[in-house]
């Protein structure tokens, strides 16, 4: 692929939704010790009390998300953590971390893109008074996992 | 196996406080962990501390991993003291700049233990 145009055509021609999936699915298992598999996304929505997000910017330009429940995300922390107290900044943190590690899974797992592609530090937003408006408008790929039967949604949104 | 003096750079706490219990889970006997939030913290620990051994994330604000390890390499300090990148970058070209650098290893997060063993022991001289 020789030039950035190439990859908004491949997000459009390409299935990247599995792609996406093992990339979750890989983190969570190395990571937290634990499997997570997709379901519906129509049946299992989580709440947006935690969002993590990570930016995209070069080959592939665009924004990925993670989002859940507060209570998932604290679970989430104490199993990246081995089952110690975690803190309120801590549970931020390890959101921000497993948003970090999905999008760098990912974007290794595209020949061609890693060597073109940065990834920005990620940002966690607690709370769910806010309205997400991002400027990346083009092909979007989404999922939702069960984390200990609670869902987490991972959305990879690209800018056309 | 001695007792080692480690700083660990990452600007998650989180991250950092999981990248010492799999330093532990490697069977690396350790004296003393030293933080930092960032390449610039970092070389200022390193200007008031002696380490074996020093463990670092690339994509960090206010000084970036790659920048840290060039840096390093100028203090005294530094001098001869291993640096393992551990970072979600896995490109190629990124190792090269690592490696180039002064970097003596590189793990691609999401890692294992069995991973920060085969790349962390080799570098303090013992066998995975």
């Amino acid at each position: 692929m020789s030039t950035d145009t190439s990859f908004i055509t491949r997000s459009h021609e390409e299935n990247w939704l599995p792609v996406l999936e093992l990339a979750v699915e890989e983190v969570f298992e190395i990571m937290l010790g634990c499997r997570v598999k997709p379901v519906a996304q129509s049946e299992h929505k989580p709440n947006g009390e935690y969002t993590a997000m990570i930016g995209l910017a070069g080959a592939l330009c665009g924004i990925l998300t993670v989002c859940c429940s507060a209570k998932t995300a604290g679970h989430i922390a104490k199993k990246m953590l081995g089952d110690t107290a975690t803190s309120a900044e801590e549970v931020g943190d390890a959101l921000g971390e497993i948003c970090n590690m999905i999008a760098g899974n990912f974007k290794n797992k595209l020949a061609g893109t890693d060597e073109r592609c940065m990834l920005s530090v990620p940002t966690v937003i607690s709370g769910e008074e806010y309205s997400f408006h991002s400027m990346a408008d083009g092909n979007s790929v989404e999922t939702v996992l069960l984390f200990e039967d609670a869902p987490v949604a991972v959305r990879l949104q690209l800018q056309s | 196996m001695d007792k080692i003096r480690a700083l660990i750079v990452d600007d998650s706490s989180v991250m950092r406080k999981i990248v010492e219990r799999s330093l532990r889970q490697a069977g690396v006997e350790i004296e003393k962990v030293l933080e930092a939030s960032n390449g610039a913290e970092a070389l200022a620990a390193l200007r008031d501390n002696t380490v074996d051994l020093i463990l670092c994330d690339i994509n960090m604000p206010v000084m970036d991993g790659l920048e840290f390890v060039r840096e390093a390499a100028k203090l005294e300090s530094a001098k001869g003291v291993p640096i393992v990148m551990i970072t979600t970058e896995g490109s190629e070209s990124h190792v090269v700049q690592a490696l180039t650098a002064g970097a003596r290893g590189y793990i691609r997060k999401p890692f294992t233990p069995d991973q920060v063993k085969e790349h962390v022991l080799p570098v303090l001289g013992k066998k995975p």
